[in-house]
C-alpha cells in the first residue's frame, strides 16, 4: 500500500495557509503532518491527512490548485546509520528520491520518514528487498 | 451576406461611392459644427478643395484628447431633436466621450451589425444571445438592434450573471453568442468548474461574435475548442459608431471594414503621415454617412494594417488584421516596444497556460521592470519545485528571445487575477503613478 500525499500551490503571501487549514478544518479533516517547500513567490504545501479524497475534495471547491501525489512512508530505527543504510539501498539500485521529510508522529516508538520516488515500484521492491518496514496508509492516516 | 451590393461592389465603383459620400459628410461637419469649422479653416481647408479621395490628406485629425474636450455635445452636427439615443464610452483611457445617433444613424448602425452577424454565418434563423452589456457601452444594444434587423431571435441578457447565462443558453436553444472574448472564457470556466453536467456540444450553440477588446489566434482556439463553436472577431469603437466597423467573414483571416460608411486611411503615428497600403501603422477613421457625429480622420490609436486578398467570401471591402494593440496600451519596457497581445500570443503557446494573465510594469531607479503573472490551475499545476520553475523559466526565456525583454514571470493562484464581465484589465502601469 502506497499513501495518498495532497500537495498544495500557495502564493508566498499572508494568510495563504490560513485559508487552506481553515478549508480543510471546515470539512473536518485531520492532518497527520505538513511540509513546506518554498520559492521566493510560491510554495508547494504538502500535506498527509485522515481523508485525502475529502480533503482534495474541498480544496477543489474552493478553486485552491492541488493535486494528488503517491509517497512511501518507511520505518527507520532509533540507532545511528539507520537512515543511511536506507539511503544505501537506493542508491544501490539507482533510484532517485525527489525528496522526503519525517512524520511527525511515531510507529512502534520508530520515526516515519515519507519518501517521493520517481519510480515508486522500484523503490517499494528494493526496500522490501533490503527488510525495511513500509507501512501501509491505514497506520499512518488513523495511527 | 446582408448587403450584397455593397460589400461585392466593384472598387472602382466604391471609390466613385466613398469620394461623393466624402464630399457630403465634410460638408455637412463644416457647415453644421463650430469645432469643424474652426478646426478646418485654421488649417486653411476648404470642402471645396476635395476633388479627390487623396485630398482628405489637407484635412486636420480628429483626436480622442479633443473629443474628451468638446465632451458631451460640441461635436454634434445635429440639433438635438434630432437626435434619439446617446452612448458614452467607458473611457478606458481616461474620461468618456459621448456620442449621438439619429433616427438613421441608428439604422445604419443596425445595418452595419446586420452584415456583421451576417459575415459570421448568421441569419434569420438563429437565436443570439447578447451578452455584452447593455446601457451606455455601445455592445449591447449595437448587436441587440443587428440581430432585431437580421431577424434573429434576439435574447437580450447582457452581461454577467453567468450561472444564468449558462442556463438560458441550454433552454432557449441559443444557437449564436455575442460577448467579449475574455467573457466567452470565463463561459466556459465557470461551466467547467461550477456546472459538471453541463455540455457546451450538447447545447445548440454554432458561432459567437467577440470584441469589444484585443484578442489572439491563440485566444480563438481556446474558445473554439472550449465552446465548440466558430469564433469571429468583431471591431468597432463608440467614437466611430460602435460594435460595425468592421468584421471578420467565414475566412476567420482579416476583418473587412465597410468602407461604403468608413474611410479608412493608416498612418505613422509619430508623424501623421499617411502610410501605403499593407504597412502597419495607426487606423484613422472618416464617417462617411454619419449625421448627428460625423468624424472626420478621427485617429483610434488602434494599431493595424490594411490590405486586399481576393478574398474567398466574395466581399471586395478592404481587410484589417486583427489590431495588434493600442498605441496607449503599447508598453515601453527599457525602449522596446511590446504590446499586451503579444505577451498574451507567447503565453499561449505554452502548453496548458490559459490565458488568465496580467502584466504588471513598474519602475525602480530608472528601470522599468515588467513582471507577467501567470495563474497556475489544476493542468499547470505540479508537486515538483523543478516542474514550476521550468514553466516560468520557459515563459521567461520565450520573452526574451522573441520579445526582447527580460520579465519576472511569477506563479500566482487561481482567481487572484480580478476577473471582470466586460473588459479584462490585462496591463497595471505603475510608472506613471509614482
Amino acid at each position: 500500500m502506497h499513501l495518498t500525499q495532497l500537495s498544495v500551490f500557495l502564493e508566498n503571501k499572508p494568510g495563504r495557509l490560513e485559508h487552506v487549514l481553515q478549508v480543510l478544518a471546515n470539512e473536518q479533516i485531520d492532518i497527520v503532518t505538513l511540509t513546506i517547500a518554498e520559492l521566493r513567490d510560491f510554495g508547494i504545501l504538502r500535506l498527509i491527512v485522515d481523508r485525502p479524497e475529502a480533503a482534495f475534495a474541498a480544496l477543489r471547491r474552493e478553486h485552491i490548485t492541488s493535486s494528488k501525489t503517491e509517497v512511501l512512508p518507511v520505518a527507520v530505527d532509533i540507532k545511528p546509520g539507520s537512515l543511511l543504510r536506507l539511503l544505501d539501498i537506493l542508491s544501490r539500485h539507482e533510484i532517485n528520491i525527489e525528496y522526503m521529510y519525517a512524520l511527525s508522529g511515531k510507529h512502534e516508538s520508530q520515526p516515519i520518514m515519507i519518501f517521493r520516488f520517481e519510480d515508486l515500484a522500484a523503490a517499494r521492491e528494493a526496500l522490501k528487498e533490503g527488510d525495511c518496514t513500509i507501512l501501509s496508509c491505514n497506520t499512518i492516516q488513523n495511527g | 451576406m446582408f448587403s450584397p451590393e455593397f460589400e461585392t461592389m466593384a472598387p472602382a465603383k466604391r471609390r466613385e461611392l466613398q469620394l461623393e459620400r466624402l464630399r457630403h459628410s465634410v460638408r455637412h461637419a463644416f457647415e453644421n459644427n463650430a469645432h469643424y469649422h474652426k478646426a478646418f479653416s485654421d488649417a486653411g481647408f476648404h470642402p471645396d478643395q476635395l476633388r479627390s479621395l487623396d485630398d482628405l490628406r489637407r484635412v486636420p485629425f480628429l483626436t480622442k484628447q479633443t473629443m474628451r474636450q468638446n465632451a458631451p455635445f460640441g461635436l454634434f452636427a445635429t440639433s438635438m431633436k434630432q437626435v434619439i439615443r446617446l452612448h458614452s464610452s467607458s473611457g478606458t483611457t481616461g474620461n468618456a466621450t459621448v456620442v449621438g445617433y439619429t433616427r438613421n444613424d441608428l439604422d445604419l448602425w443596425a445595418t452595419l451589425m446586420a452584415r456583421t452577424i451576417a459575415a459570421a454565418g448568421g441569419s434569420d434563423e438563429d437565436i443570439i444571445q447578447v451578452a455584452y452589456g447593455y446601457g451606455l457601452f455601445t455592445g449591447g444594444l449595437g448587436a441587440h438592434y443587428g440581430a432585431e434587423k437580421i431577424g434573429a431571435t434576439v435574447v437580450p441578457i447582457s452581461g454577467g450573471n453567468t450561472d444564468r447565462q449558462l442556463m438560458i443558453m441550454r433552454d432557449f436553444g441559443t444557437t449564436m453568442l455575442a460577448c467579449t472574448p475574455s467573457y466567452a472564457i470565463n463561459l466556459a470556466d465557470y461551466a467547467a468548474k461550477h456546472m459538471p453536467d453541463f455540455d457546451f456540444r450538447k447545447t445548440k450553440l454554432k458561432r459567437g461574435i467577440f470584441g469589444a477588446e484585443p484578442w489572439t489566434e491563440g485566444m480563438r482556439q481556446e474558445i473554439e475548442r472550449a465552446l465548440g463553436i466558430d469564433a469571429f472577431d468583431i471591431y468597432g469603437l463608440s467614437e466611430v459608431i460602435g460594435p460595425g466597423v468592421a468584421c471578420e467573414c467565414s475566412a476567420k483571416s482579416g476583418l473587412h471594414v465597410f468602407e461604403d460608411h468608413f474611410l479608412v486611411e493608416i498612418i505613422d503615428p509619430a508623424t501623421g503621415e499617411v502610410l501605403p497600403e499593407g504597412e502597419a501603422g495607426e487606423i484613422v477613421y472618416t464617417s462617411l454617412t454619419k449625421e448627428c457625429c460625423p468624424v472626420i480622420r478621427y485617429r483610434s490609436r488602434d494599431i493595424t494594417r490594411l490590405y486586399r486578398d481576393g478574398c474567398s467570401c466574395g466581399r471586395t471591402l478592404v481587410k484589417m488584421e486583427k489590431v495588434r494593440g493600442r498605441s496607449d496600451d503599447m508598453l515601453i519596457i527599457r525602449g522596446v516596444n511590446v504590446f499586451p497581445s503579444q505577451i498574451e500570443a507567447l503565453l499561449m503557446e505554452v502548453d496548458g497556460v490559459e490565458p488568465h494573465y496580467q502584466i504588471v510594469v513598474d519602475r525602480q531607479g530608472a528601470l522599468d521592470n515588467i513582471e507577467v503573472r501567470v495563474e497556475v490551475d489544476e493542468a499547470l499545476f505540479s508537486d515538483e519545485m523543478k516542474v514550476l520553475e521550468a514553466l516560468s523559466g520557459k515563459i521567461a526565456a520565450r520573452m526574451r528571445s522573441i520579445l526582447g525583454i527580460s520579465a519576472k514571470v511569477t506563479l500566482v493562484e487561481p482567481r487572484s487575477i480580478e476577473r471582470s464581465q466586460g473588459k479584462a484589465q490585462r496591463v497595471i502601469d505603475r510608472r506613471h503613478l509614482s
